[in-house]
């Protein structure tokens, strides 16, 4: 069966027969050992030690979302990479954001956006965001005997719902479970202190730059706080990646833009560590 | 017990052949044409929801004549194909070659086997590349044989005609609503020597545009757009920075 797909001979069956427009169903019917959560794990004693990403925040505003995320993975108590890249489109109207284990997280990305591609082009037509958020949840699902492992997956799904012309925000917990999210959400490990920081700085009416520098800000409070949450590197010149998706689909900050933010929010961090008040009352 | 006729070999797959060409003759025809930035897939088709091009993967793109239950199950498996492979390698080891391949592979196969009924489609691959002489369009007769062709293509019933007239008239490096109108004119044209009109409601068109940003080069044309492109091949003033403010 396997050779058919690699080498030039006929479709197999099973790639012919009718059935579902879902890509992990096929893959699971025809070469269930390619879908990660089927994977035969040995036992395993311990805590195994991989590279984990840390905090990812979204924020809604009027007309779409934002979605962000810092840089550094981390492995124990060191720094295994500063440049990592933990936000990803999903498709033309979602983005996702991960936080766990770095290379469980970006094959399930990897599995999700094909999921959705797939989808679309045997349909013909996109799933509704709903739809897109409860297949996540589906593969964080088949994820939880790693999870179990230590090897924890817990994405924020981001995306612009066409039908309701809003955006929206899906929060994650291991064990697949999924909740809407209402204005601000974080998740990873210096989530805690992004929230409190978006919590004082949220309004329903902000602007997409307010956005933009709402979450750029959060991140600054996440990584402040939290060891595993890398802020901006000026030096190596490594900045958030900041997505917006709008009407117009997903768009991701290109480096000079989320540079400028970063840099202007430095400038007066120099001058108020604790970054912008809140009125008291 | 009477015994059975002996057939030859090749009166049967002749008697095949002819089943499976009459089938394909009953649909409409459809035609594929390079153009200077991409590749135009253009047939008439009443219907908006029943597509004869679709996207396969990034830069490959898909078109079939013949029984739409046929051909859909193939480009199903072409998509779950290519998925697949750009799933287990990368996306850049999915190509419209060895897609085009396999689809031989599979029709060749159904086409000699004795228990199955020859399918009665004939199906053009084609994959855009980052210029014009990147680009690749097979076209795929019901009997798994494969052609390599270059600048235009036709299939279906009245194909032949199609393309000779195509071959006369086609040139590289027009631009899109030239190559539009020159699609639309062969199609419109009746084996018997008239011609007649077809609406752009009833015209189904896509294209492979290389110069689209997204990793996914597969457009759909629709509606105003289509209506403003086929303005403009008709009125030769076709000006590519128009082109690029229409994207959707």
């Amino acid at each position: 069966m396997e050779a058919n797909t690699r080498s030039t001979g006929r479709l197999p069956a099973a790639f012919l027969t009718p059935g579902s427009s879902s890509f992990m169903d096929f893959l699971s019917e025809h070469q269930p050992e390619m879908l990660p959560g089927k994977r035969q794990l040995p036992p395993i004693q311990g805590v195994i030690e991989a590279p984990h990403g840390t905090t990812i925040v979204a924020v809604t505003f009027p007309g779409g979302v934002v979605l962000a995320g810092d840089r550094r993975a981390t492995m124990g108590n060191m720094i295994a990479q500063r440049d990592i890249e933990k936000v990803f489109p999903a498709d033309e109207y979602s983005a996702v954001g991960i936080a766990g284990t770095a290379g469980l997280a970006v094959e399930m990305v990897k599995l999700f956006q094909l999921e959705l591609e797939h989808f679309e082009k045997v349909e013909g037509t996109t799933l509704s965001l709903e739809g897109k958020a409860n297949r996540l949840s589906t593969m964080i699902r088949s994820n939880l005997g790693m999870a179990m492992q230590g090897l924890a997956v817990v994405p924020l799904f981001a995306g612009f719902d066409v039908d309701r012309d809003k955006g929206r925000i899906f929060s994650y917990d291991v064990t697949g479970g999924r909740s809407e999210e209402q204005g601000y959400a974080s998740t990873g490990s210096g989530s805690i202190f992004a929230r409190g920081a978006m919590k004082k700085l949220y309004r329903e009416d902000l602007t997409e730059e307010q956005a933009t520098t709402l979450v750029i800000q959060a991140l600054y409070d996440a990584a402040d706080d939290d060891s595993a949450t890398g802020g901006p590197d000026v030096a190596r010149r490594i900045y958030p990646i900041v997505t917006v998706i709008t009407e117009d689909g997903f768009r991701r900050l290109t480096d000079g833009e989320s540079s400028d933010i970063a840099r202007a929010i430095l400038e007066r961090r120099l001058e108020q560590p604790d970054g912008p008040r809140a009125a008291l009352l | 017990m009477s015994t059975p006729f002996y057939v030859s070999p090749q009166q049967a797959m002749a008697d095949r052949a002819e089943y499976a060409r009459k089938g394909i003759a009953r649909g409409r025809s459809l035609v594929v044409l390079q153009y200077a930035d991409g590749i135009v897939f253009v047939g008439e088709n009443p219907s908006r929801a029943l597509h004869k091009f679709s996207e396969i993967y990034d830069r490959i793109g898909f078109a079939a004549a013949g029984k739409y239950n046929e051909y859909e199950n193939l480009r199903i498996g072409g998509v779950r194909y290519a998925d697949l492979r750009g799933y287990t390698y990368d996306r850049d080891d999915v190509t419209a070659r060895g897609l085009a391949n396999v689809y031989a592979q599979t029709l060749g196969t159904i086409f000699s086997s004795a228990a199955e009924k020859p399918y009665e489609v004939e199906l053009v691959v084609a994959e855009v590349g980052e210029t014009p002489e990147g680009d690749q369009i097979y076209r795929l007769p019901h009997d798994g044989s494969i052609v390599d062709e270059h600048g235009s293509v036709a299939v279906g019933g009245n194909a032949e005609q199609i393309s000779s007239y195509l071959d006369q008239r086609h040139q590289d490096g027009m631009s899109l609503a030239e190559a539009l109108k020159l699609a639309v004119q062969s199609l419109s044209r009746e084996p018997n020597g008239g011609e007649r009109e077809i609406p752009a409601e009833r015209l189904e068109v896509a294209v492979l545009d290389r110069t689209r940003p997204q990793q996914r080069k597969f457009r759909r044309i629709v509606g105003r757009q289509l209506g403003r492109l086929l303005e403009e091949g008709g009125a030769e003033t076709a000006t590519e920075a128009e082109d690029a403010e229409d994207e959707e």
